[in-house]
């Protein structure tokens, strides 16, 4: 190599405080990175790394000693001399009750085990604002208009319970499942497919993810890509496929095997992880860490596997009808 | 700079990117007989009439001669021909290359002089550049562009050919081209060929085999008698399909081994079905990057389908040969590998160990401490006249318009190429059910519709010189007058090939599918009923 490639400059390390013991990181990095890197997870539902933080989920939130409101841990930098506590009361006071209030009003069930796991350390009870209103009929919240009011049913904890929207064969949108992360909208938009089929419409409790004028996804910009499913981190955006396996009871994670390929189609080299369940395709997904795709692929790659499942290749006898070459 | 490739839709992650780059705040220039999806990302978008790439690379070049842009230092130490090429590009001017390829003046003007004086530029290209009958000269035409400009052999800057199938780029790499050995070492290279004799205890002739359109004319002189396909299924994919399906038929034997029972595979005497080399096969790909990457075994092929390599080993052993590879999957393909890296230099230091831990690396990769390579060609940039090397060739090109001309009986401009979810003939992206999907259709400028009495799904039939489809029509405000586009997926229902012409280049073989004369014609109510019963 002739002529030097250009690289960022080296990055200085800073000095701060993190429950009580003095760690170092690299300049620029966030609380969160800093964090992870030192041992200490810290719960997201907002955050993953090749989405720019929207800092709405507010469970990873950390007390900064002179900040007068608590910090999201994902996209706050981390400074000299800061002083954080990770699990001081107001941390898991309020780590607490957004949990709670975000599991009393979603379907939560389908988180991973590292969310839960946060969920029973910090004693997350859903149940205590009461049983939970009616859902919502098809198509009732997507209705609603800024500035309708709704006058909360008392005794009942308030849901954004409704019918699955099914209506293309390759993903389904469960969006009682929703606690509007911004996540699809993200991978949707700017930080990958730049599609912009989705977006947040309505306001307060109504706020709902919609495509333009709420059509069905069959009219909207979607180009199924399947980026939304691929940072959803409730199960709301699923593949049709591991969805009908669900509804018969035949999803069964531990009989499911991952295995890390590369996309058969174009030449762009996407590496897939293929998730095999009785030695079928169950879902694709694509490796965060992977500097081609980055998480991400397109309907191809998603999509694009029916052609070896037993259905398009019914296993073959020899056939014993061959031409016989001629002379 | 993407010229002759949709990028959007055909190379989607890829373009993200792109993307990327342009919210940085990169500048992104289309060249496209069509105003595509990636041009509506694009800051300018050259809409050239088809097959006049080498007249707008020509009028380029004279304008960057002219405004004082060419890299100086580059050219003078890195390149030669230079006088000979400044002189052939000298009758392009601005007003002649508007008139021959239907672009703006201003339009040429402005993106030469962007190219001229922007420190780096990377010029993509697909099919739409090498699917012609002078396809070579064609890619010549963008090496001439950045050798002029110095954007070649340094970061970030280069010349990229988007691979249009996850391992094309690999089937070059292990000489699966009629004069290369794996590695691209020449087959009339007698230490090269020695080395590969010695390996495999046999002598290697040195003559350069066929290139598959060069096969397709031996079987029509008679002199090619046998053919074993391998995943491909020409009889659809062929351009003048009908001529191609004509040859396969007349062969002595026919043998496919496929994943499916493919047009091709009716055809064949022998057919041995496949086990899918991505997901349940073991093996490596090299993608457009030229990162050579691993596939691994997620599936268990279905009953009676077997690993290519094993098909392959077995046919060796069958003919007396024990090839020493192993049989089970990852066995076998890290011993043929490993095998290749001793013979070719550039895969040498890419074991599977490291394509595992490094998530693929790219050639030439020479040790297991080279680090593999992010950009080519940087040694024209050495002082040192040693380690500089032959310097890169500009080359003398004349624009020749497409073979199938235009006339009164077919005055339409048909080019092919893909859509987003869909995928050459269809074999593999048929399996599923996109809700994107449209089926074939022949998609016409408002301005050709209107002229033709045709309203958006009526039905018309498109003619060439060999052959007619019907389908329905489409309008598409980013096609200009005189331009028809049509994919190629669908080849069960609306077989286009039968309608692309196979004039091709002779230096790489490739089929002139990006421009058939075509005539499209309303069908009339008799005709669309008629076509019903037919059916049925």
């Amino acid at each position: 190599m002739t002529h030097a490639v250009p690289i960022a400059p080296p990055r200085r390390l800073v000095e701060l405080e993190i429950d009580g013991q003095k760690v170092k990181t690299r300049e620029g990095s966030t609380l969160l990175e800093t964090l992870r890197a030192h041992g200490q997870d810290q719960p997201t539902l907002c955050h993953i790394e090749n989405l720019t933080p929207v800092n709405v989920c507010r469970v990873c939130v950390v007390e900064v000693e002179g900040a007068r409101t608590l910090v999201p841990s994902c996209s706050r930098k981390a400074e000299p001399g800061m002083k954080v506590k990770t699990d001081s009361e107001r941390v898991r006071h309020s780590r607490k009750l957004v949990f709670e209030l975000l599991a009393s009003s979603v379907d939560l069930s389908l988180v991973d085990a590292r969310t839960r796991g946060f969920m029973a350390k910090y004693g997350v009870d859903p149940e205590r604002f009461g049983p939970r209103a009616q859902p919502a009929a098809a198509n009732q919240r997507d209705a609603a208009k800024p500035g309708h009011h709704h006058h909360p049913q008392p005794g009942l904890a308030a849901t954004v319970a409704q019918p699955v929207k099914v209506d293309n064969d390759l993903y389904v949108r469960d969006y009682s499942r929703c606690i509007l992360c911004y996540k699809c909208v993200e991978a949707c938009g700017e930080d990958a497919q730049n599609t912009f089929a989705i977006a947040v419409a309505g306001r307060g409790f109504d706020a709902r993810i919609s495509t333009e004028a709420n059509v069905p996804l069959t009219d909207s910009a979607c180009v199924y890509c399947g980026n939304c499913i691929g940072v959803c981190p409730t199960g709301a955006l699923m593949f049709k496929s591991e969805h009908d396996l669900r509804a018969r009871g035949e999803w069964h994670e531990s009989r499911q095997t991952v295995t890390r390929t590369v996309c058969p189609y174009c030449g762009v080299g996407c590496n897939l992880e293929l998730h095999v369940q009785d030695n079928r395709i169950v879902k694709a997904t694509s490796p965060l860490d992977h500097d081609v795709t980055r998480g991400h692929l397109c309907i191809k790659g998603r999509f694009g596997w029916e052609h070896v499942q037993p259905a398009a290749r019914p296993a073959r006898e020899t056939d014993s009808t061959e031409k016989e070459p001629q002379p | 700079m993407l010229w002759g490739s949709n990028a959007r839709e055909t190379h989607p992650i890829f373009f993200h990117h792109v993307l990327q780059g342009i919210h940085n705040g990169a500048k992104l220039v289309t060249v496209d007989p069509r105003r595509t999806s990636s041009a509506a990302w694009a800051d300018a978008w050259l809409g050239l009439d088809v097959g006049t790439d080498i007249a707008l690379s020509n009028t380029l070049a004279r304008e960057i001669i002219h405004a004082g842009l060419v890299d100086q230092e580059f050219v003078r130490r890195g390149t030669s021909g230079f006088e000979e090429y400044a002189r052939s590009v000298e009758p392009w001017t601005l007003e002649r290359g508007e008139l021959v390829t239907g672009v703006p003046r201003a339009a040429i003007r402005d993106f030469a002089h962007a190219l001229g004086s922007t420190d780096r530029v990377q010029i993509c290209w697909t099919l739409g550049i090498t699917e012609h009958h002078n396809a070579v000269d064609n890619v010549l035409a963008l090496i001439n562009l950045g050798l002029l400009t110095g954007h070649v052999g340094r970061y970030a800057c280069g010349l990229n050919p988007l691979r249009g199938q996850n391992n094309v780029q690999g089937g070059g790499d292990m000489g699966a081209i009629p004069n290369k050995l794996a590695g691209f070492q020449d087959l009339g290279d007698a230490v090269a060929r020695g080395r590969f004799e010695q390996r495999w205890s046999c002598t290697i002739a040195p003559e350069r085999g066929y290139f598959l359109t060069e096969m397709f004319d031996a079987m029509e002189h008679g002199t090619f008698r046998a053919a074993y396909v391998i995943g491909e299924n020409p009889a659809s994919s062929e351009a003048d399909a009908q001529r191609a399906e004509r040859l396969l038929q007349g062969l002595d034997f026919l043998l496919v081994q496929d994943l499916f029972f493919t047009r091709t595979a009716q055809l064949a005497h022998v057919v041995l079905p496949a086990a899918a080399a991505w997901c349940e096969s073991e093996g490596t790909v090299t993608n457009s990057e030229r990162r050579v990457q691993r596939v691994r075994k997620a599936l268990e092929p279905p009953a009676g389908a077997r690993d290519d390599m094993w098909i392959v080993q077995e046919l060796a052993r069958r003919l007396g040969y024990e090839w020493p590879f192993g049989s089970a999957p990852r066995e076998m393909a890290e011993n043929a590998w490993d095998e290749l890296r001793a013979l070719s230099p550039m895969h040498a230091g890419m074991s599977y160990a490291r394509l595992d831990s490094e998530g693929g690396l790219r050639w030439p990769c020479k040790d297991e401490h080279d680090p593999g390579a992010t950009f080519l060609h940087g040694r024209l940039w050495e002082r040192d006249p040693a380690l500089r090397g032959r310097p890169a060739p500009f080359s003398v090109l004349q624009h020749e318009p497409p073979v199938d001309a235009l006339d009164a009986d077919f005055p339409l401009r048909l080019t092919t190429g893909r859509r987003l979810s869909d995928y050459n003939t269809g074999v593999q992206s048929g399996g599923f059910n996109s809700p994107l999907r449209v089926g074939e259709c022949v998609e016409l400028s408002p301005e050709d519709a209107t002229a033709l009495d045709l309203r958006e799904g009526d039905l018309a039939r498109v003619s060439s010189r060999r052959g007619a489809v019907t389908a329905p029509v489409r309008i598409d405000d980013g096609l200009r007058p005189g331009l028809a586009f049509m994919t190629f997926h669908f080849p069960d229902e609306v077989n286009v090939n039968r309608l692309t012409i196979d004039a091709w280049d002779p230096k790489s073989g490739t089929a002139e599918f990006k421009a058939t004369a075509v005539r499209v014609e309303k069908l009339v109510r008799a005709d669309v009923v008629g076509l019903a019963e037919a059916r049925a």
